[in-house]
């Protein structure tokens, strides 16, 4: 059991010094929900009437309503991040070096999207923070209650990016998985437009919406912002985590995985 | 139970494409031997099975005496290994790196860095233990990787051409200091390569060609009167 700790703390810490050696990459991470949220949604206020639905209690502006989606957006990029650097680091070793260590293999990956996922929740936080001084304030408490939620959609979207690790052939493939991956989660999601509002201009894509994991999550986060609680959203992000993670799990298969025809 | 390493029989296909055909040998405990072979030869799909990147259904591989395929954690605490890519955290200190891996194999605290103290020894730069990977010319920074791959005391050291990209005065620096290591510890390496010069006569020699080993001996009975280089391009018909 000491060996899996020694090995947790080791990984967990490297993701964090690695993070201290990049600030500009957390920078950079900051400031694209930054932009969303002071340009993109100050245009939109206008454009877009939110009626009162749950989680809130009274009208809201605009974005206010984002911010949720924009902590997802973090957690999803910054997963997608974590799955490029994979591919990046399988090709340059240091991810074959993690997987000869003398432990299973379930665990050494958990173990890094554990480091990942904690990383993403210090910039959300730090997000949140500047949020708040533009004055879009959360309740107290739910900056509390919303870790838990955090870390969850942090470890889903962080599976989904090890399993896409597993099956993207060449580095160059990142800019696919924007476009396909990212792209498509992210706008076919409650992240910026209530699903009732979807349905107004298409049942279809607001059907679409709803299956999306991403959606589960925005929605686990805003809800757990305003310390409501959302079993329909925990249950989708968990069952999705899972299907990801043993996808994931799957891919990294010495056996049957596909990470030989890489070698 | 045997310190070196032993493959049998080993068959590995990409698709329909056959990597590997039947390689057996059996390396003794404290041999240093190289597996030299053209590039293409299936070294690297060879490395990939070794350390359990992937593995084969067909054939079996012990490492200091534990099968790899039924008790790969045992078989992979035994093993130290240097890749043919680069390794390193280039952000990280040598000893920052060397103790990452310490703890991936289970080792912490004061006996983490005593560890880590002489396996840097051994390599000669432990003076430079605090400074960060990317100040490190290629030869160091293959050292710090050959010095980390000891950190956990392994029995078998496999090395997937360690000397690549390096100047000549350090490919020599390594290639001493791995057989000397060899020496001075009783470690079984497997030193894979395509550079004849690489090899010294007292060493164990396994050529690998297309998939197939084409012959496994004591180097310097193979080469006989030839030079090495000679022998190995006529058996390999010439690709060097």
């Amino acid at each position: 059991m000491m060996r899996y700790l020694t090995a947790l703390r080791a990984i967990v810490l490297r993701e964090a010094l690695r993070f201290v050696h990049q600030r500009e990459r957390f920078i950079a991470a900051l400031v694209r929900p930054l932009v969303w949220l002071l340009v993109f949604a100050a245009g939109f206020r206008a454009a877009l009437g939110l009626s009162i639905i749950p989680p809130y209690q009274t009208y809201i502006t605009y974005e206010t309503y984002i911010v949720p989606g924009l902590c997802g957006m973090v957690l999803l990029f910054n997963g997608m991040q974590s799955s490029l650097s994979l591919v990046y680091d399988r090709e340059t070793g240091s991810m074959r070096l993690l997987l000869t260590a003398p432990l299973p293999r379930g665990w050494l990956l958990f173990c890094k999207l554990l480091g990942t996922t904690a990383i993403s929740i210090l910039q959300v936080y730090t997000f949140l923070l500047i949020a708040y001084f533009f004055g879009i304030e959360m309740e107290p408490l739910g900056y509390i209650a919303a870790l838990p939620a955090l870390m969850l959609s942090g470890l889903m979207l962080g599976a989904l990016g090890l399993a896409l690790s597993s099956f993207i052939k060449q580095l160059e493939n990142f800019a696919g998985v924007m476009n396909f991956v990212i792209f498509p989660m992210f706008f076919l999601s409650s992240a910026l437009y209530p699903l009732w509002k979807m349905a107004e201009s298409s049942p279809l894509l607001r059907d679409i919406c709803a299956v999306n994991p991403f959606t589960h999550a925005v929605e686990l986060i805003r809800f757990a912002l305003y310390l409501e609680w959302n079993p329909w959203a925990l249950l989708w992000t968990v069952v999705a985590g899972a299907i990801f993670m043993a996808l994931a799990l799957w891919g990294y298969d010495p056996a049957r995985g596909m990470i030989k025809r890489k070698g | 139970m045997s310190n070196g390493l032993r493959v049998e029989s080993l068959t590995f296909s990409y698709g329909s494409k056959k990597a590997l055909n039947n390689v057996s040998f059996d390396i003794a405990p404290g041999r240093f031997a190289a597996l030299l072979g053209p590039n293409g030869a299936g070294k690297s799909t060879l490395f990939g099975l070794l350390t359990r990147l992937f593995t084969s259904s067909e054939g079996n591989i012990y490492v200091a005496g534990q099968e790899l395929a039924r008790n790969p954690r045992q078989a992979l605490g035994q093993m130290g290994v240097v890749f043919q890519s680069q390794t390193l955290d280039l952000d990280l200190t040598i000893r920052q790196n060397l103790t990452y891996f310490a703890a991936l194999h289970g080792l912490s605290g004061k006996t983490a860095a005593v560890r880590i103290d002489s396996a840097l020894e051994r390599l000669g730069i432990h003076d430079r233990a605090g400074e960060k990977a990317r100040g490190l010319n290629g030869g160091h920074r293959r050292r710090t990787e050959i010095a980390r791959a000891l950190v956990h005391n392994p029995k078998v050291l496999l090395l997937d051409e360690a000397t690549v990209g390096l100047d000549a005065a350090a490919r020599q620096s390594i290639t001493d200091h791995v057989h000397q290591l060899c020496a001075d510890y009783g470690l079984t390496v497997l030193w894979a390569t395509h550079l004849t010069d690489e090899v010294y006569d007292s060493d164990r020699l396994v050529v690998l060609h297309q998939g197939q080993i084409l012959a496994d001996g004591e180097c310097a009975d193979l080469r006989g009167d030839q030079t090495l280089k000679d022998y190995f391009l006529a058996k390999t018909g010439g690709a060097e």
